[in-house]
């Protein structure tokens, strides 16, 4: 077991060194099974029949028929996939646009006070959804936008402004500025500089912040419970709840309605999974 | 900007800038910096409208006793926050709040950098990669479906816990988890564990992988064993990432909702009630807005606290913030 990186360590393989490289993949091994064995149990179920889901529970099903999946896909789950891609592909596009605009007010433009703007965005990080949820139940009842899509797509999009706006200013900041200064001689607007040379320079960052928005939004369930309540305005997260409660005695259909709802954003981390660790490293500041 | 001055400094003076404000001065004028303003408009009208403005007027509503049927309110000043200092459920949320921070920064920030370091140390870097994202995968899971998943999993009938207990012979163990008072609170914040750790783990391992390997060379030289790298190089050189991951599990574990939401809904007997569900209960099943909004300014308060401690703390590391 070493902490080093090092990898030539000759005089230390004796018998310690092996034991302890046993133990810790062991423990790796062990503690990856605890992870993956109750995703693994999740799928399966999905494939059982009720009766063998109340039988031993580390059993595997009996065939491998997707009835389950077919009849969770068709009691709800299309649609609430199909709601989860228009409010986080619309709530994406919105977010990371008006983050790249204000991000770049702030750091290229001539706006005057730049600190106490920096201030107002960054001061809403600070401000967490729970907080405002009363409020906004009223605010969006007067703006008669309950209960449609808006109600969250503008939610998610004012509320990751902030957060998205902090990543994509911090990217800003550290880019040259030569091509700028040689835009401004040849004539370009401030808006040509933007669209032509500081969004393409920020594309790495840009694809971060649509990753961790996508994870976000796809997952988020508060607003999502509460601006929703309509079957066919829901979206996933919340989507699972209903399923359960209108099938809760039939587990074998939760089980594969639960499957169907983590294998997208599954499968986009894995094939995504530089992005999504760039993104998530980006997150947390560097 | 102190980054890009220090990097291009050298490019700049080549073709001939003094400095980079000169030209966009003469370009635009006095004028530009109102027009300027357009960049920042979209975001400030959002933010303001749907940010600022609903804090205060949470405040607002939490001095009112409203009905939203009737629609009769009245002024009712600081009763609502009087009767949280009464209300043992209120109580009991802030505990199981504080619980859900004290373990969640043993597991998913101490116990995940120990675990970063050991992935670290493989000396394979396609095994580390393969670990990490393994410990991932549930992170990128709706904390609905996992809350759901365990959910199951705590169920003495079809669940596997109490199964597996069974075959392990500690049968006298196995009980309804989330249905006893006793047990409901740890067990929803276990399933969190399960599904954070591997998050925080990754973030440890890229703060790791961000230290000179000279160190841990010279330090072998002088004999330093596997611990004492861990201790005297590894801890001190990601403590940065460490206080910063204390203070965003902290402030988190004071928004929790979704997880028990989904898993007991705050039961039995509001046994497992955090501040968010006891707001949502108040506020959305009694009907009793101002109360709900009383437990909201509480939660803003807590976060506002570990939000400004977080600023200071990215603030001091970066100082061109």
């Amino acid at each position: 077991m070493s902490v080093s990186h090092h990898p030539r360590e000759t005089e230390r393989t004796d018998f310690v060194a092996v034991l302890a490289k046993t133990c810790l993949v062991t423990f790796l091994i062990s503690l990856g099974f605890v992870v993956l064995y109750p995703l693994f149990w999740m799928a399966t179920n999905g494939f059982k029949t009720n009766a063998e889901i109340f039988g031993n529970p580390f059993a595997l099903p009996s065939g491998f028929s997707i009835a389950n999946y077919i009849s969770a896909w068709n009691q709800g789950i299309r649609n609430y996939i199909a709601t989860s891609v228009i409010v986080t592909l619309g709530s994406a596009v919105c977010t990371v646009l008006v983050s790249a605009w204000t991000a770049y007010g702030l750091t290229r433009s001539k706006l005057p006070g730049k600190p106490f703007f920096v201030g107002i965005v960054l001061g809403g990080l600070m401000l967490s959804p729970t907080v405002a949820v009363i409020p906004l139940v009223r605010m969006m009842q007067d703006l008669g936008l309950y209960n449609t899509y808006w109600a969250l797509i503008i939610l998610y999009t004012a509320f990751r402004i902030p957060f998205t706006t902090f990543l994509i200013r911090a990217y800003m900041l550290g880019l040259p500025r030569d091509l700028d200064e040689a835009a401004i001689m040849d004539g370009a607007s401030e808006g040509q500089i933007f669209w032509r040379v500081t969004l393409p320079l920020c594309k790495p960052i840009l694809v971060s912040c649509v990753i961790l928005h996508v994870l976000f939004a796809w997952n988020e369930y508060l607003f999502a419970m509460i601006f929703t309540s309509g079957a066919d305005l829901q979206t996933l997260p919340v989507g699972l709840t209903s399923i359960m409660a209108k099938h809760g005695t039939n587990y074998a259909i939760v089980f594969a309605a639960m499957t169907l709802s983590a294998l997208p954003i599954v499968i986009t981390f894995f094939a995504a999974q530089r992005f999504f660790i760039r993104g998530l490293a980006e997150g947390i500041g560097k | 900007m102190a980054v890009m001055k220090h990097e291009h400094e050298g490019e700049a003076a080549k073709i001939g800038f003094t400095g980079p404000s000169r030209v966009e001065k003469d370009r635009f004028g006095p004028i530009a910096g109102v027009l300027s303003f357009r960049w920042v408009l979209i975001a400030f009208v959002l933010i303001l409208w749907f940010v600022y403005y609903p804090i205060i007027d949470n405040f607002i509503v939490s001095t009112k006793n409203q009905d939203i049927f009737t629609g009769e309110t009245a002024f009712i000043g600081l009763d609502n926050y009087r009767r949280l200092q009464g209300d043992p459920v209120f109580w009991t949320a802030i505990v199981n709040n504080t619980l859900y921070a004290v373990i969640s920064v043993v597991f998913q920030v101490f116990g995940a950098f120990v675990l970063a370091a050991l992935i670290e140390g493989l000396t394979e870097e396609r095994w580390r990669r393969f670990w990490r994202a393994v410990y991932f995968v549930p992170s990128a899971i709706s904390i609905t479906v996992t809350g759901l998943l365990f959910y199951f999993i705590y169920q003495p009938d079809i669940g596997l816990l109490d199964s597996a207990l069974t075959q392990i012979g500690l049968a006298e163990w196995s009980r309804a988890w989330l249905g006893e008072e006793g047990t409901a609170i740890y067990a929803i914040i276990a399933m969190s564990q399960w599904q954070g750790f591997g998050y925080s783990t990754l973030l440890f391992a890229i703060a790791i992988q961000k230290i000179p390997r000279e160190l841990y060379d010279a330090a072998i030289m002088d004999g330093a064993g596997t611990w004492r790298r861990l201790w005297n190089i590894t801890f001190p050189l990601t403590r940065e990432m460490t206080g910063l991951m204390v203070i965003v599990t902290i402030t988190g574990a004071f928004q929790v909702f979704n997880e028990v939401m989904v898993m007991t809904g705050g039961g039995p007997n509001n046994s497992s009630q955090v501040l968010g569900t006891w707001l949502y209960q108040q506020g959305f099943i009694e009907n009793d807005f101002g109360y709900g909004a009383a437990i909201a300014t509480v939660i803003f308060v807590i976060t506002l606290i570990t939000g400004f401690a977080q600023l200071w703390y990215t603030k001091r590391r970066r100082v061109d913030l």
